[in-house]
């Protein structure tokens, strides 16, 4: 950590941390211990009397039928959209491993939609999906199929899921095209002398040895999904139709602004808060681990 | 590619132009939404062929005053995403890399504290701390300036981190043969340390000017003046007035000339965000 031949202590040391410190104290520490004290506060719905309440406003999270919809769909809203950009990103980087020529251009190809602001890419799904000009629906159309997903939760929720998988399939195919063509020639050669053909050794050698690239992705994903994706909600649906597709940052972002429940939506952040410790201790406890062999 | 199987390899690049004509597809809708006119977005179905209205809607997005004439030119709201992005790119890199530096080459008390306390910025993503950080800036009388855009959201464990990464795998002589030259410190960080991590700062600029310049919720929070808006956030007030009165070419136009500057900047400098976006996540 520290270099073993360094600078004696003096001043500098302290000047030089000191913006990352000051700027850390006043808009992280603080905001983040205000949000810890409100979450134990009830204050009237005109802001005038307050009221410490300990753990209140958390038994109400508890008991809230609303929170805990809340809370199932947002852990599905990351499952769904970590599966489906991890296997498309998948396929596309064992196809883009095969060709010998060509891979560079692909990938140049498929990774810009990361540069796409989340907002902007539930734009762009919003006007490919819109019901009355949106060139999807009107092609469901010929098959039986309508589309509004101003009025249908199911399709609502479909259609956040896809504008989050697109965005992040670039990112999760950078990833797997780096881990596959770091695994040795070597070991693909031999089992293809053994007689394993392509698919069969996709599935017993390359798919068992990107697995730590895949459980880094999965943390990864499940994060950007829990937290990334409030533009994307907010441009498409609003949380809506009848809150079927209200996550739970966006939950935080309704009930604190729009509905100044300040009590609730600082409780919400807390529970939020551990949410991400948790994420960021597993994402860390996995690198400790690989760093080892 | 192992064995010669050339209907394999037919099939595989097929495949990978499926995959590229998917991810491209909302990007080429807005590109042909941007080159039509206003009554012709409004017809099923709409075009998937660009029209001849591209340099008509640039004029009126780039310069005009909005859909409905209350809002900030697109020249101007792109103006403020470039000074946000690049103060924050610029700011998260000054700040991390000189704290780096006092953590891994002095040894002065509290180094672990404060080392710590950075770390812990890692777990308060902004989205978790919204109402408290705006009434803090709200008090500091920072709304609708670039600092209040910015300031807020420079502190970086992740840039921390890799600095210090890069610092410690620098050989000790260095440092050694600074010293007997007689090098003070800040000497040697700029002199050694700066031009030896040259590369390591391209790459975190580069992830770092996407994440500024496509910021979102904050700006949304911080910004009531229609002159402080950025490009990133003024599609959504676009979309809210579409609901009466759709004008799609702008808003297409629009949201093109949002995402041009960062996608460029994936492309051009491919190496670089490869190797920032791999580094950054260790």
């Amino acid at each position: 950590m520290l270099k073993r031949v360094h600078f004696p202590s003096s001043l500098l040391p302290y000047l030089l941390v000191a913006p990352q410190i000051i700027i850390t104290l006043v808009f992280f520490m603080w905001p983040a211990s205000q949000a810890i004290y409100q979450s134990f506060l009830i204050e009237d719905a005109f802001g005038l009397s307050t009221e410490f309440v300990w753990f209140e406003n958390f038994e109400y999270l508890w008991n809230d039928k609303h929170y805990h919809a809340a809370f199932i769909r947002t852990g599905f809203f990351s499952l769904a959209v970590a599966f489906l950009s991890m296997s498309v990103a998948l396929i596309l980087a064992a196809y883009a491993d095969r060709v010998i020529k060509g891979a560079m251009t692909y990938r140049t190809l498929l990774i810009w939609p990361y540069a796409v602001a989340p907002v902007l890419a539930g734009a762009l799904w919003l006007f490919m999906f819109n019901p009355t000009i949106g060139i999807f629906p009107y092609l469901l159309k010929y098959i039986g199929y309508d589309w509004n997903h101003y009025l249908n939760g199911n399709q609502a929720m479909g259609l956040i899921i896809m504008a989050a998988a697109w965005k992040q399939v670039a990112y999760n195919f950078l990833f797997y095209l780096a881990a596959m063509q770091s695994i040795p020639k070597s070991i693909i050669e031999a089992a293809a002398i053994d007689g394993a053909g392509p698919m069969k050794r996709f599935w017993t050698l390359i798919l068992p040895l990107v697995s730590p690239t895949t459980f880094f992705l999965l943390v990864i994903n499940a994060v950007y999904a829990f937290f990334d994706t409030f533009g994307i909600v907010h441009a498409i649906t609003q949380g809506g139709p009848a809150g079927s597709t209200t996550i739970l940052v966006y939950k935080v972002f309704n009930d604190g602004f729009i509905g100044l429940d300040l009590g609730g939506s600082a409780a919400q952040s807390v529970i939020l808060m551990i949410l991400v410790i948790a994420m960021t201790a597993v994402q860390f406890g996995y690198f400790e681990k690989k760093v080892e062999y | 590619m192992i064995e010669k199987r050339p209907l394999l390899t037919v099939l595989t690049h097929i495949f990978l132009i499926l995959g590229v004509l998917m991810v491209a597809l909302p990007i080429w809708i807005t590109f042909v939404g941007s080159t039509h006119e206003a009554e012709r977005m409004l017809q099923k179905p709409i075009p998937m062929w660009p029209g001849d209205q591209f340099l008509n809607n640039f004029n009126s997005t780039f310069f005009g005053a909005g859909s409905h004439g209350d809002s900030a030119p697109v020249w101007r709201m792109m103006l403020n995403s470039l000074v946000v992005a690049l103060m924050i790119a610029g700011g998260k890199i000054a700040i991390s890399i000189i704290s780096a530096f006092a953590i891994v080459y002095f040894k002065f008390p509290f180094r672990m504290g404060f080392f710590w306390m950075i770390f812990i910025t890692l777990m308060l993503p902004v989205e978790v701390r919204i109402l408290p950080t705006f009434e803090v800036v709200a008090n500091l009388g920072m709304i609708d300036s670039y600092w209040g855009l910015t300031i807020p959201l420079i502190a970086s464990a992740t840039a921390t981190f890799m600095f210090r990464q890069v610092f410690l795998t620098i050989p000790d002589e260095m440092l050694e043969s600074a010293r007997i030259d007689g090098a003070g410190p800040m000497r040697f960080f700029w002199d050694i340390l700066l031009p030896l991590s040259r590369t390591n700062i391209a790459a975190m600029f580069v992830i770092l000017f996407i994440y500024g310049w496509n910021q979102y919720l904050w700006p949304l929070l911080i910004t009531t003046d229609s002159d402080m808006t950025t490009i990133v956030m003024s599609i959504k007030q676009m979309l809210e007035s579409a609901e009466q009165t759709p004008e799609w070419n702008i808003i297409m136009m629009t949201a093109l000339l949002a995402m041009i500057p960062p996608i460029f900047v994936v492309v051009a400098m491919q190496k670089l965000f490869v190797q920032g976006l791999t580094e950054t996540d260790k």
